[in-house]
């Protein structure tokens, strides 16, 4: 049960970072016909998981999840799919009513929820997927606040 | 799996807390050093939520942003990130 834990394959490397989703940035930039404000802002957003996920690689069950959403939504979007679809949920901020009659998730099912990828991973594994996406969510954040003050400037 | 499960002992425990307490800040750890189970995973819970929301709020500034650059700057913006981070 006890697993290697490697620290050293957990932190993020932040040039790779960069690289994905500037060179997303650059594309997204470059693109004109993006005209409305909310799509431009809704492709970043998936470029920065986008670039997240790839950072990681596909060891992790969250990357390869969140890979799956990404490549989904970018395919379903080419061919005209409808995508009223529940991975469509993820990307944007609905707000979900909670049903009276089910019974309270415990936090850890909450935990589940949030970690992509994670729905029926024990709680071990769960924390240390847990671990993993946190790590990069932190970097992702950090250099899109780098990315914002160094083009605000 | 679920036989794994149902047998945790007091050491897995404590692994498990102190797993948790060193995924969060400096800022949103428990100020008791003994802080329950349940208390750290909603915290965890409550910071993975608030990573997301900066995301988003990132992701609409930088489409601000990206709206008033004009073309020449996007390479500049890269190299300055790039030997920044």
């Amino acid at each position: 049960m006890n697993r290697k834990n490697s620290n050293k394959s957990r932190n993020p490397n932040k040039p790779t970072l960069a690289f994905y989703f500037l060179r997303a940035l650059a594309c997204i930039n470059k693109k004109t016909s993006m005209a409305s404000y909310n799509q431009r802002s809704g492709t970043i957003k998936r470029a920065a998981y986008a670039s997240m996920a790839l950072a990681a690689g596909p060891k992790r069950a969250w990357s390869r999840a969140v890979l799956c959403r990404v490549l989904w939504w970018g395919s379903s979007r080419l061919h005209g799919f409808p995508t009223r679809r529940r991975p469509r949920a993820f990307f944007h901020r609905r707000v979900r009513v909670a049903d009276p009659k089910l019974r309270e998730p415990s936090k850890a099912d909450v935990l589940r929820r949030l970690v992509p990828g994670a729905k029926a991973m024990d709680l071990s594994r769960l924390l240390e997927e847990t671990a993993h996406y946190i790590q990069y969510l932190r970097a992702q954040v950090l250099l899109m606040q780098n990315v914002v003050g160094s083009v605000s400037d | 799996m679920s036989s794994r499960e149902s047998r945790i002992s007091d050491e897995e425990i404590n692994e498990l807390i102190s797993k948790l307490q060193a995924l969060l800040p400096e800022s949103r750890r428990p100020s008791t050093s003994r802080a329950s189970a349940s208390k750290l995973l909603k915290e965890t819970c409550s910071y993975i939520k608030s990573l997301r929301r900066e995301v988003d709020d990132l992701s609409d500034r930088l489409s601000d942003l990206l709206a008033t650059m004009d073309s020449n700057s996007p390479q500049a913006e890269i190299i300055r990130s790039l030997l920044r981070s």
